[in-house]
């Protein structure tokens, strides 16, 4: 059995959404970055003057850092950044319901595969079409019950006081280079308001799409969940095929309060060209719980590492991710949590899967602060192989300045054994099934903690790429 | 039905890749309905005998043929021969972490159906139940993952019940038995032969190296293999004589 001719065959990292529908544009903006392009992008929001100083400011920031020298390679990235455009705009307003929604773009959604019944049962979604919210409807019961859920435009427009008290809080402009140029040029994402103790049973959805050649995508989202309140908020997203390098920069941020349980769960499958560099964090107050739950499948270079601060005593953090890296991709990903108060426990669980010349990195921090007695942290990473050329690194780094604390690491790399496609073939599946069958079961920790409708998105993705490339 | 169910002649293997062969010139008959014992020491070659016929990537064929229903299926990959009625219970089952056995199995027993065609839910569902209880098999057995953290006896067991939802047409048994203590061992064998009771065309090859499991599945047929061939064959009671007296008194076939 030649095994790596037929995984070869299976191709699960080729793209097979690179379709791109026609788009029109209302405003474009001329490729690159200038301080000018920021004064437009602001102006163009109607944004007050507080904003605009902040993204000015921001571009400094930016412009006084170095790029990265540890993670992904990003020496190109560069030249990408030359000529992507900073800010689109495809429409001049919002949209409020589906009737609304241009054709195309219900056509792009139609091409995602998302079934009709599927998307009348998206009915809370806030949907992001290029660097705007284009269609966001709320259902009438999170309205009644306080809840906003907007774009981060809106929300700036009709919250500004609000907006302003937790804005760039959590991820302070000066954090990393990426962060500071998403201040500056940041468009689109979500605004999230969870008042106390209100408890919203339907996840908070928000699909978007990138779909303009060589757009720069730098979405911001803001979230302040309120003392005993709890909420799930599902970001999904998957891309067209590029020409040339795109790049995608977003920053998230969460305030989660006291005793309140907030899940942010997002799956992106970028097109094998872009550059994914996102920074998501959350402070998590006393009693309080908070779950990353990340999928990170294609890009060229994925790194994302989201974190939870753990400020309030008893405060929990979980970060439940999973990459995969096909022929030509780098995913960079793992999680950090900062122990800064007694009592407070985290998990890390990663799973990865790296194929052909594909590369996962597992890099996590877990740091507990003097003070923060009885800490807890538990890190687990298990990375499958394809075949013979994959490759996958892990880079844990702790730091631990308080003697009671308690982490645990435990890290795992298996690969596709002979004796595992053997055992499945031997009760009849082709190859092609039973290897889809070892990388699902894989995922399996990861899949059953998703909504219904994701884990059968993501298993459709990976069985549709299987389908078509075998036989 | 003139022909065998299987028949082996002059059957030569080696590892791929690796001088020497392990099987040295293999023939064997095996009638539907019947059931065969293949005895023998360890390293004689029974368990590379038992992968060959199923179609392990890791085993190269270098001379001889297996037909299975008379026909020939060297040429076939192991998917293939599972599909057309060969089943093995593996000495060492492999670990599918993430896949539950009712998933595993309803997708194997789906991959016997016509394309598009999928076996009903609920009746897979009866099937499973009422094969698990014949295994005496606790019902959350099934959404356990396939041998993830299992026993030994239930990997044994968890084997003997995928043939019987699978119902091949021949079965190779490759040791179910070593690592079971006695009740465990009287359950497989029971689930064993009611599966030949249900149908009575199901041949077995039950590799082992003990006789103790003979004592609950009666034998047609022992054959005793020595250095990659088989050197002696017989009815049922040259099983006891290899448990008095070893295996010595057989004469060693010339080393290559």
């Amino acid at each position: 059995m030649p095994q790596n001719e037929t995984i070869a065959e299976l191709g699960l990292d080729e793209y097979k959404y690179g379709f791109v529908t026609e788009d029109k544009p209302v405003f474009k903006a001329v490729p690159g970055l200038s301080s000018d392009i920021v004064r437009q992008i602001s102006r163009h929001k109607e944004e007050p003057e507080w904003m605009l100083d902040f993204r000015l400011k921001a571009l400094d920031v930016y412009y006084s850092k170095p790029m990265p020298k540890w993670g992904g390679d990003l020496s190109k990235l560069e030249d990408t950044l030359d000529q992507i455009y900073f800010y689109l705009k495809p429409q001049d307003q919002m949209e409020r319901s589906w009737d609304d929604v241009p054709q195309e773009i219900k056509d792009t959604f139609e091409k995602l595969g998302i079934p009709e019944a599927e998307r009348k049962a998206l009915a809370g979604v806030g949907a992001q079409y290029e660097s705007e919210m284009v269609y966001h409807s709320l259902k009438e019961q999170w309205e009644e019950q306080g809840v906003i859920f907007e774009s981060i435009e809106d929300g700036l427009a009709k919250h500004p006081e609000l907006f302003r008290q937790y804005f760039s809080t959590v991820v302070p402009t000066h954090d990393n280079k990426f962060a500071a140029l998403n201040s500056a040029v940041w468009s689109g994402g979500s605004f999230v308001y969870i008042p106390k103790g209100v408890k919203v049973e339907i996840p908070l959805q928000a699909y978007f799409r990138v779909n303009a050649e060589r757009m720069g995508q730098f979405e911001r989202t803001l979230i302040i969940c309120e003392e005993g309140a709890e909420a799930h908020y599902i970001e999904g997203c998957t891309a067209p095929v590029y020409s040339t390098d795109s790049f995608h920069s977003g920053v998230i941020e969460i305030v989660v309060k006291k005793g309140a349980r907030f899940r942010y769960t997002t799956i992106q499958n970028w097109s094998n060209n872009m550059y994914n560099l996102v920074t998501q964090r959350a402070l998590v107050h006393e009693d309080a719980k908070m779950e990353w739950l990340d999928g990170n499948l294609g890009s060229k270079l994925t790194m994302k590492y989201p974190s939870c601060f753990l400020v309030g005593e008893r405060a929990h953090g979980e970060i439940l991710s999973i990459a995969y890296a096909g022929d030509g991709q780098h995913q960079d990903t793992g999680g950090k949590v900062i122990h800064a108060a007694p009592n407070t426990t985290s998990q890390i669980t990663s799973k990865s899967i790296s194929k052909g010349l594909g590369r996962s990195s597992y890099r996590g921090l877990c740091k507990v602060y003097d003070g923060a007695e009885g800490a807890k942290s538990n890190v687990e990473c298990d990375a499958l192989l394809l075949d013979e050329q994959s490759r996958t690194d892990t880079y844990p780094y702790i730091e631990i300045d308080e003697n009671t604390a308690s982490i645990g690491h435990e890290a795992t790399v298996s690969k596709v054994g002979d004796e595992q496609l053997f055992y499945l073939m031997s009760r009849g599946l082709d190859e092609a099934e039973a290897m889809a069958m070892i990388v699902r079961g894989f995922i399996e920790p990861v899949a059953k903690e998703l909504p219904l409708e994701y884990a059968i998105e993501l298993n459709r993705l990976i069985e549709l790429e299987m389908e078509g490339s075998v036989g | 039905m003139s022909e065998p169910l299987l028949s082996i002649r002059g059957l030569r293997a080696k590892v791929e890749g690796e001088d020497g062969e392990i099987l040295r010139g293999v023939d064997l008959d095996l009638e539907r309905g019947e059931v065969h014992a293949l005895m023998g020491p360890n390293g004689s070659g029974k368990s590379t005998l038992a992968k060959v016929i199923a179609g392990h990537p890791a085993y190269e064929v270098t001379a001889g043929e297996i037909l299975f229903e008379g026909e020939d299926v060297l040429e076939l990959e192991p998917d293939e021969r599972s599909r057309a009625g060969i089943f093995l219970a593996f000495q060492y089952p492999a670990e599918i972490p993430g896949v539950s056995i009712a998933n595993f199995l309803r997708t194997a027993v789906n991959s016997r159906l016509d394309e598009g065609e999928e076996m009903d839910v609920f009746g897979f569902q009866r099937t499973l139940t009422e094969k698990m209880e014949m295994l005496k098999m606790d019902p959350g057995f099934a959404t356990r993952y396939v041998n993830d953290g299992f026993s030994g006896g239930e990997k044994k067991r968890n084997e003997i019940l995928q043939m019987a939802v699978l119902r091949p047409a021949l079965g190779v048994l490759d040791e179910t038995d070593s690592g079971l203590d006695i009740d465990a061992l009287k359950v497989v064998a029971r689930g064993v032969n009611r599966l030949s009771e249900a149908d009575e065309a199901l041949g077995v090859l039950l590799i082992t190296h003990y006789k103790r499991i003979l004592n609950y599945i009666q034998p047609d047929v022992v054959h005793v293999m020595m250095a990659g061939r088989i050197a002696e064959s017989g009815g049922a009671s040259l099983a006891d004589k290899l448990e008095a007296e070893g295996y010595d008194w057989l004469q060693q076939p010339a080393t290559v």
